[in-house]
Parts: structure tokens; C-alpha cells; sequence
């Protein structure tokens, strides 16, 4: 018997009901209201009385409404063909629904029930398996996709048959296994999972020890991100955030793909579905739409469920990891959904954190980047997830509880700056501000010197310190005058713009230089080292600046050739013979 | 709304603040309208038999048994192609002695377009100020605010967009309008004899304020209706949303809620995002382009209005007041278009994107030269140069007086660059400057 209810309060998007049995914290309930049903998530339990949060527009919703509560937590709904969808936050496919708006109360099945799936057995009778255990495989686009014992069995099984390769749909039974009580259990290739939970079936989450690339020279060189590690974008509007969250999800070298637009503009989502299907994965060759899934909650959609978005997107992640993948889901924006949570906190009466954000923001944004991470699966190799959430601070300001809170959780922060996204330079990521404490993980920099080179960690810091200085005596020869410094002064501070306009600086519109695979990163990263480690002698200020302007002009051109070609080569050798034909300054033992 | 066949009459009102009652009632719906004493009002909350009312016009000498009238559904708008040519108050009556309207009854605050049947916008909407069709070129579908001091004549630079823009409908949603500024409106529409393709929504300063709350909703389900049943391009055009906001802030406090930043309710983002959202571009061809005011303090864009505004809507045009000119300009720096990408050399000449970035890196190096100059710093010929292509630039191209189309102000754009610049300094690419550099007579 399912409990059931009336609706005895409305204030906006919250609900109480008084219950006539048993209800879970979390629970899914529908509330009838002029022959639609509405979702609604149980947020608090206080004796009969049940506070709801419904997913939809509570317009016309009266007193006494009845409530049937369906026994289960929010679910995503997980098997092949999630691969090229798209959702919104409570995983309905968006491009099946007829009506040209979003009528509430409908819902409709994430899979396609009818599709065939070429299944490949991967157990055999007889074998030990449990919850993630692959059982066998088929091909979903650009995937091999496992079909796994599900997350929720408990224990060890047996295998009792499994089907013969061949075709089947997602609702037959393609496995049989046997629990120790020697119950038999059928295995389909469709499971559900509660989103909130975070799925545990795997041996251990160690730690990163690998590099995710990106193609983004600031993010790969000089604060990379590990694959299966956390990184977030504050930003203040108009200062990128958007494009480069886009041109990761383009360029990163990941298996899937997970978009989770959370409270931002439709027309961004637009663009993915609009031009995903015609780019190409630049690992693969297949087009980007093959490895995306989009989970999309606009700004403009019910809060409760912009909340839940996020939470599915994990969920989903969570479950390609298990087969192995390496997975990278980007959340846009997650302030929004901090957002979701203050107004439902606010309706609760809870008393209120800073900036009437809920007291335990901090402990729900740090739980939820917890769930990233590379695990070592049940049946040996890895999987990933690695999490990207861009922050929205409340008038640029990083002092905000979003940020604050979040820059406890990820570990890699890239800070957007208005002064850098006002004077052009893209993408506008802070190099000083911004950090990757992977940088300090031994791992990683074993992984950087046996990869790239050795001394690689030692050398981007090197580059960092340049940065800095140049920052410094910018801002004396801003006070001094052109004048008033020493020339070498300028020679400093052009050191650190070459770093900047060269390799900092990256076109994302630009077909060649958007996209900057990590070989060809480390070899501009030492030609340009290798020049700031030289001592030019400069006649003058003027001299100096002309000089470093013609090699950054040289440089960047050599940016926007294809790496290794003619032209790249031509420019290279401008290059060096600039370089090698400007006078150096004479060490004291008289080295140049 | 009084002629409603079925209404449900209560007179036990057992509080009353400043701006809501509490009355027991059953069988009442959420958000549903109810009269108070005469005045409209809605329904905001309802806890078991006690139902929560926000009255629009204020509680001012209502008594506790003053009669409550429940008109049994939330408030709704009659569309029809009758509503071209007229104006209405915040509950979509028509004033000015206007006759009710044929058409058919639509809830105001609808659901959302399916973002998968979007589609991406792709049109160019011409205006004639250089300002923004060179530098920030308005699409349709688009949605974009003018940040503006309550001193500059954004209502007036509305009002011209409005009618040069080629939009089969103009909306207006007034807020807090003042009764001069919304005759001033009036008068232009009228003047250019395109009265009767605009719809007016209208709350003054002499309505109370809560009533703007309905506006843009109204403004939109009509948009709505114009837009996707009927293909039209609509142009709405929202004026002033911090106005809006403001009413948000009395309405949130009087519940108790707990504000959060500048006083702001936290759900301030999906307020605004609710409306600025509809802003579409349809797959029948119709579409809504949002064009609307945030009123700024002192140029403060970290407020909370125009920073959520900035973070829901695509770009921003700020006025200023240029001192080299005296005129008003469209700034080149803090204006952002964040959809013009998607028109600018592909609907308009090829040429566009490369001139409107040198024009301003151009007017950029002007601006370090006088930064240069009030430092004391000596000039070179290249900042002199600069100088006097700044102030052309800002007088016969950035200023809101200008209305010229999109191929002369790229032409007015490479006479000044010739004028004062060689083809190196410009740096375009070579085969535009093949084609466009003007060749002296």
C-alpha cells in the first residue's frame, strides 16, 4: 500500500501534506492538481506533516489536493542510448516532448524502450560477480557501453546464464545471477540509481595521477587539472565563463561528456545541440554530439528541478565510470543551484547563513564535488569523473559564500578577471590568482616529468614567478614613468607579456589555436622559457618593447599555424634568428 | 474580471499588513485573484483554511470585514489581434475609454518554450545608431537591457529603437513610468503613425506599485500570442525592471522573507530570468526580442539588479555622456552584444567584424592617450592622431543621434581610418583594405 496524503499548505513552489503513513526524507510524491500530476520531492518530515518541494508551477494548486507518494527517492533512469540527449533536470527527453512549451505534469521516458542493442556477453555462468560487475557489452555510439549488475544489489552472485550474443532490447533479460540465498535475480540493461546517493560499487578512489587535457594552454601548463580531479570558473559576467566551459567540453580529452546547463540562458543550449552535431571530437574524429549528453534546466525552468540537475548529471557520470570511462561533466552555473537551495531554505523559515544562504551551503557543495574522482573499478582498470562547475559571484565579488564554499571543495581554481576579459585577453583566467594544487601532488609530477619533461613542475613555476615580477614592475614603471627605470626593468615586464600573449592567450575561435594538444604545448612552453632565460641587451625602453613586439607577432603567428607545417617552421626561424641576432648582455665571466 | 459567473465570498479577514490579508477560506487555488474590498488582489499562500492575499493597491483602510471575492483562477489576459493600438493597466483593462477586446482568455506567467525547439536566433535587427548596430548588434530572439543613470534618455533611445527597428508588433511594458514619460511614449508612437501596431501595458507612478508586478508578465503573454500563434517578430520592450525589482522587495518583505543581497529577495535571478527567458526565437518565425531598462545608481553595476540582470541576459548597452562631443554615446567599452556573432559580417557586409574591432582598439589607444595627457606625459603624432579620430568617431558614429544603415557607418568607419591612419596602424586584414580603403580623388 502506498502512502497517500492531502495538500494542506502552498507558499509558492513549497508544499505541506499531511500524510496517512509511513514517508521518507527525500521521497518522491505526486500531487494532482487539475488532472495533471506534479513531482515533488520530500525535503522535511515534522510527525503527518510533509514538507514537499514540487518540481513544477503550484498555479491552482488548492487545499486538500491529493498526494500519492511513490515509495522511491529521485531516480535516473540508466542503460543504453543516454549518449546525444538531451534532458532537463529530472531526466525527461526534452526532444520528445510534442508541445512547443513546457505543459507541467508531463513526463516521459528517458530511454527508448523498443530500441535493439547488439549485446556481447562479457561473464559466464559460473563467475563471481556484484553490484558493477560488467556482464557484457554493446556498442552506443562512440562507446563500448557495459551492462553492469546493478548498483543497488548487495552482496556477491552468482552467475546462472547469460544470453548469447546477439540483439536484443533493453528491457530483456540478458543475464541471470544467484544471490547467496540461492534466489535467482534477472539482469536487463536498463538500472536506476537515486541521484543523491553517490554510487560506491568500485574498490577504492586513489589518488589522480594523471593529466585531463584540455587544449587550453593556461589551464594544461600552467594549473592542469587531473583526470578525475575537481576544478571550478568564478567569474563575473561577460568575462568568459560560458566559452570556456564550451571550449573544454569541445577539446577535453574525455570518453563522455556531460553538460549540465543549471539556471543559465536557453540560447546557450541552443548553440551545444545546434553545433555539437556537426564538430568533430578532435580524439576521435567522430562528431561531439556522439560522446555529449546535455541535462538542461534553464534559468526560466521550475528552481526544485534546476537543483536536481546537477545530481542527475552525477548520477550519469557515476554510471560510465563504472565501464571504465573517462568521463568529464561540466556544470554551468552551480551558483544557480546554490541559488535553488536559498529560496527553498528561505520558504522552510531555516535560519539563515551569510547572505541568506543555507547554514550547511559549504557542506552540500563540498559533498557533491566528493562524488568526482578515478576509481579503481571491481573488475581491475579505471574509471573517471572528472567534475568542472563554473561559479557566478554575486557582483564579481569572490567573497561570496558560492565561492568561498566551493573553493573549500575543488581543487583547481580558475579565477575569470574583469581586467583581463576588459582588455582582451582570452581567456581571461588569472594567472596569479588562479591555482591546481595538483601541481603539488607528487604523482602528477612524476606523470609531468615522465611525460612531458623533466624539471617540468620546477619550470612553470619558474614562468609563474616571471608573471609575477612583470606584474610588479609594471606597476613601477606605471609610477616612475618609461623613464625612471632601468631599461632592464622593461626587459622584465616583456618577458612576462611574451608569456602572456603568447602562450597564455589563445584564440577559441580560431580553428588552430583554439585547440592545443599537450605536446604541442610543452614544446612552445620551452621555446618561450628558453627566450625569457636569455639576458638581452636593449639599447632603450623604446628598443626593448619594439623588439619583444615583433617576436610576440612572430610567436602568435606560429600559434595560429598548424603545429610542425611550413609556415610554423618559417616563423619559428624568424624566431631564433631574432632572437639569436639581438645582443646579450655580458655575464661577469663573460658568458653570453 | 467583475462579471465572473462563479465567485466565492468571504468577509472574515484576521490580519492585515501593509500589503496582504489573511482571510479563512476553503477550496481556494494558488496564485488564484481575489478582490479585497473592491481591490484586486491574489492569492500568495495558503496554509490549511487560511489563505494569504496580496492586495496590488495597498491595505490602506481595509477592515476585518471588509468582503473577499475569489474569482476561482489566476490572472489572465484576453489576445487578440484587437489588442494592437491600445492601452491597458497592469490587469490588462483597457483605459482611455477603450472597448474590451475579442479574443480568447490566456493565463499570464506561462509555462516555458522547450529549449529543444528553439531555434538559434539568426536575424539582424537594424536601428540605425551606430552605437549599436556597428558595435553591438541587436538579433532577434535576443534579450538585452540598457544600464542606464536615471539621468540619461534611455526612454527616449527606446523609443527610437522601437520604431526603427522593423518589428511586425511593439510591446511596451511601463513600470513605474511617469505619467510625462509615458505620454512622451504616447505621443511618439503616435507621430510616426505606428500606434497601431503597438500594445501598451502601463502601470505610472500614480498606480501602486505592486501592481508592476503583472506588467511584464501581460507584456509577454501578449508577445506570446503575437509570436507564436500568429509568426509575428515582437519587439518588447520593458521599462524601468529595477523599478521591478523594487516592487519584488516590498512584496518579499511584507511575507517575512529574509532578504539577501541589497535587500533584494534571494529568488530575485529566477524572477528575472522568468521573463527575460521568454525571449525566443520560434521555429515558425516568429520571435521576441527583449529590449529593456535597468536603471543603475551612480553607474553601480555589482548591485544586485543589474548584476543578476547581467548574468541572465545576452550583453548590455550603457550610455554615456561623451565630454569630448556633448553628446550622448553608446559605449564602446562596457556595451557588450553577446549574440552579434551570429550576424555581424554573415547578414551584414563581410567587412563588419574587422572594423568595428580596429574602430574600437582605435578609440581604445585614444583613451590611454588621454590618460597620457592628464598625467603630463608628452604625446606622440600616433596619440594626437588617435585623439582626433576619437572625437569623429564618438561624433559621427558612436552618438545616438546618428541614423544611418549598416554600409554607410562601415564606410563613415574607413574614411576616418584613412583620414588618420596608415593602413598598417589600422591593421585589418589585407584583402578588406584591397577592397574598402577609400582611394583619395
Amino acid at each position: 500500500m502506498k502512502t497517500t496524503g492531502k495538500v494542506t499548505g502552498v507558499t509558492s513552489n513549497l508544499v505541506t501534506v499531511k500524510a496517512d503513513g509511513p514517508v521518507s526524507q527525500n521521497e518522491i510524491c505526486y500531487i494532482t492538481v487539475g488532472g495533471a500530476r506534479l513531482m515533488s520531492e520530500v525535503i522535511k518530515v515534522d510527525g503527518d506533516k510533509v514538507s514537499v518541494q514540487v518540481f513544477e508551477s503550484t498555479r491552482g494548486l488548492r487545499a486538500g489536493a491529493p498526494v500519492e507518494f511513490d515509495g522511491h527517492m529521485l531516480e535516473v533512469t540508466l542503460g543504453p542510448g543516454i549518449l546525444s540527449r538531451i534532458y532537463d533536470g529530472l531526466q525527461n527527453d526534452l526532444a520528445k516532448l510534442e508541445t512547443l512549451f513546457l505543459e507541467r505534469g508531463v513526463y516521459n521516458d528517458p530511454l527508448d524502450w523498443q530500441s535493439t542493442w547488439q549485446f556481447t556477453p562479457i561473464a559466464v555462468e559460473g563467475d563471481i560477480v556484484e553490484a558493477a560487475s560488467w556482464i557484457g557489452s554493446v556498442p552506443e555510439r562512440s562507446v563500448t557501453h557495459k551492462i553492469m549488475v546493478p548498483f543497488s544489489f548487495k552482496g556477491r552472485y552468482t552467475v546462472k546464464s547469460v544470453v548469447p550474443a546477439g540483439t536484443y532490447k533493453i528491457t530483456d533479460t540478458v543475464a541471470v545471477v544467484t544471490d547467496e540465498q540461492g534466489r535467482d535475480h534477472d539482469i536487463t540493461m536498463v538500472q536506476k540509481w537515486p541521484v543523491r546517493e553517490a554510487v560506491t560499487a568500485y574498490r577504492e578512489k586513489p589518488r589522480p595521477g594523471r593529466v585531463m587535457e584540455t587544449g587550453v594552454r593556461a589551464i594544461d601548463t600552467f594549473n592542469p587539472l587531473a583526470e578525475g580531479g575537481t576544478g571550478f570558473i568564478p567569474g563575473p559576467f561577460g568575462a568568459g565563463k560560458t566559452v570556456l566551459q564550451h571550449t573544454i567540453s569541445r577539446q577535453a580529452d574525455a570518453d563522455v561528456i556531460l553538460m549540465v546547463a543549471c539556471g543559465e540562458r536557453a540560447n546557450e543550449v541552443v548553440e551545444i545541440f545546434e553545433e555539437f552535431p556537426k564538430l568533430d571530437d578532435p580524439h576521435t574524429g567522430l562528431k561531439l554530439i556522439e560522446r555529449t549528453t546535455i541535462i538542461c534546466n534553464t534559468s526560466n525552468m521550475p528552481v526544485a528541478a534546476r537543483e536536481a540537475s546537477v545530481y542527475t548529471g552525477m548520477a550519469i557520470g557515476e554510471y560510465y565510470r563504472a565501464m571504465g570511462l573517462k568521463v568529464l561533466i561540466l556544470a554551468d552555473s552551480t551558483s544557480r543551484w546554490a541559488q535553488a537551495l536559498r529560496e527553498m531554505s528561505n520558504r522552510l523559515e531555516e535560519l539563515p547563513g551569510p547572505d541568506a544562504f543555507p547554514m550547511d551551503l559549504a557542506a552540500i557543495i563540498s559533498n557533491f564535488y566528493s562524488r568526482a574522482g578515478i576509481v579503481r573499478l571491481v573488475g581491475g582498470g579505471t574509471g573517471s569523473v572528472t567534475f568542472i562547475g563554473t561559479v557566478s559571484p554575486a557582483g564579481g565579488n569572490l567573497k561570496e559564500p558560492v565561492t568561498e564554499s566551493t573553493k573549500k571543495a575543488a581543487r583547481c581554481f580558475y579565477a575569470l578577471s574583469q581586467q583581463r576579459a576588459d582588455s582582451k585577453r582570452y581567456p581571461a583566467i588569472d594567472p596569479l590568482d588562479s591555482y591546481s594544487k595538483y601541481l603539488d601532488y607528487p604523482e602528477i609530477e612524476t606523470y609531468l616529468e615522465e611525460n612531458f619533461e623533466k624539471g617540468w613542475v620546477s619550470k612553470v613555476k619558474e614562468a609563474k614567478t616571471m608573471v609575477q615580477r612583470g606584474k610588479e614592475v609594471y606597476e613601477q614603471i606605471n609610477i616612475l614613468g618609461d623613464d625612471g627605470v632601468p631599461v632592464s626593468y622593461h626587459d622584465r615586464y616583456w618577458k612576462s607579456e611574451l608569456i602572456d600573449f603568447c602562450f597564455l592567450q589563445q584564440d577559441s575561435f580560431d580553428a588552430i589555436d583554439s585547440n592545443c594538444p599537450l605536446e604541442r604545448q610543452r614544446y612552445m612552453f620551452s621555446l618561450i622559457m628558453n627566450i625569457c632565460g636569455k639576458n638581452f641587451a636593449h639599447d632603450d625602453f623604446e628598443a626593448c618593447s619594439t623588439f619583444y613586439k615583433e617576436l610576440i607577432n612572430l610567436i602568435r603567428q606560429m600559434n595560429y599555424s598548424e603545429f610542425g607545417s611550413e609556415s610554423f617552421r618559417d616563423y619559428e626561424a624568424k624566431v631564433g634568428k631574432l632572437v639569436g641576432d639581438h645582443p646579450k648582455e655580458k655575464e661577469e665571466d663573460g658568458r653570453e | 474580471m467583475d462579471t465572473q459567473a462563479f465567485k466565492k465570498i468571504y468577509t472574515k479577514i484576521d490580519n492585515i499588513t501593509k500589503a496582504t490579508v489573511t482571510v479563512m477560506a476553503g477550496d481556494v487555488g494558488n496564485e488564484e485573484l481575489a478582490s479585497v474590498g473592491g481591490r484586486p488582489a491574489q492569492v500568495v499562500r495558503i496554509d490549511g483554511e487560511r489563505v494569504t492575499l496580496q492586495v496590488f493597491a495597498g491595505t490602506e483602510g481595509i477592515s476585518t470585514d471588509s468582503e473577499v471575492v475569489f474569482y476561482g483562477q489566476p490572472p489572465k489576459l484576453k489576445v487578440g489581434d484587437g489588442l494592437a493600438g491600445h492601452i491597458f493597466d497592469a490587469f490588462g483593462r483597457p483605459m482611455f475609454g477603450a472597448v474590451d477586446i475579442e479574443g480568447q482568455e490566456r493565463e499570464i506567467g506561462g509555462p516555458t518554450v522547450n529549449p529543444y525547439k528553439r531555434e538559434q536566433p539568426s536575424e539582424f535587427i537594424p536601428t540605425g545608431i551606430a552605437g549599436i548596430d556597428l558595435n553591438n548588434a541587436l538579433v532577434s530572439g535576443q534579450k538585452i537591457p540598457f544600464f542606464a543613470d536615471p539621468d540619461q534618455p534611455y526612454n527616449q533611445v527606446m523609443a527610437m529603437v522601437a520604431l526603427r527597428a522593423k518589428a511586425d508588433k511593439i510591446i511596451l511594458g511601463g513600470m513605474g513610468l511617469t505619467n510625462d514619460d509615458f505620454l512622451y511614449f504616447k505621443n511618439v508612437f503616435d507621430n510616426a503613425g505606428a500606434l497601431d501596431r503597438i500594445v501598451f501595458f502601463v502601470n505610472t507612478t500614480e498606480n501602486p506599485p505592486v501592481e508592476r508586478l503583472l506588467v511584464p508578465d501581460m507584456a509577454l503573454t501578449a508577445a506570446e500570442y503575437f509570436a507564436a500563434d500568429k509568426g509575428e517578430k515582437v519587439l518588447v520592450l520593458l521599462t524601468d525592471m529595477t523599478l521591478y525589482a523594487d516592487a519584488l522587495a516590498i512584496v518579499s518583505n511584507r511575507m517575512d522573507q529574509i532578504p539577501s543581497k541589497d535587500s533584494m529577495p534571494g529568488s530575485l535571478y529566477s524572477d528575472l530570468a522568468k521573463i527575460y527567458e521568454k525571449a525566443v526565437q520560434l521555429p515558425n518565425g516568429g520571435s521576441i526580442t527583449i529590449v529593456a531598462v535597468t536603471t543603475l545608481n551612480g553607474g553601480d553595476i555589482t548591485h544586485a539588479v543589474p548584476d543578476n540582470t547581467g548574468y541572465i541576459t545576452e550583453g548590455q548597452l550603457f550610455l554615456r555622456n561623451d565630454s569630448d562631443t556633448g553628446k550622448v554615446i553608446v559605449d564602446p567599452f562596457r556595451s557588450l552584444s553577446r549574440l552579434k556573432q551570429l550576424v555581424i559580417g554573415k547578414k551584414t557586409r563581410e567587412d563588419h567584424p574587422q572594423v568595428m574591432n580596429a574602430a574600437v582598439r582605435l578609440y581604445a589607444d585614444a583613451a590611454g592617450a588621454k590618460t597620457k595627457l592628464e598625467n603630463g606625459f608628452d604625446l606622440s603624432d600616433y596619440d594626437k592622431r588617435t585623439l582626433k579620430f576619437a572625437h569623429d568617431y564618438s561624433n559621427e558614429l558612436l552618438a545616438i543621434d546618428v541614423n544611418i544603415d549598416v554600409e554607410k557607418m562601415l564606410d563613415i568607419a574607413w574614411s576616418l581610418f584613412a583620414k588618420y591612419f596608415t593602413k598598417a596602424e589600422v591593421s585589418v586584414k589585407a584583402d578588406l583594405v584591397e577592397k574598402y580603403w577609400p582611394v583619395k580623388q
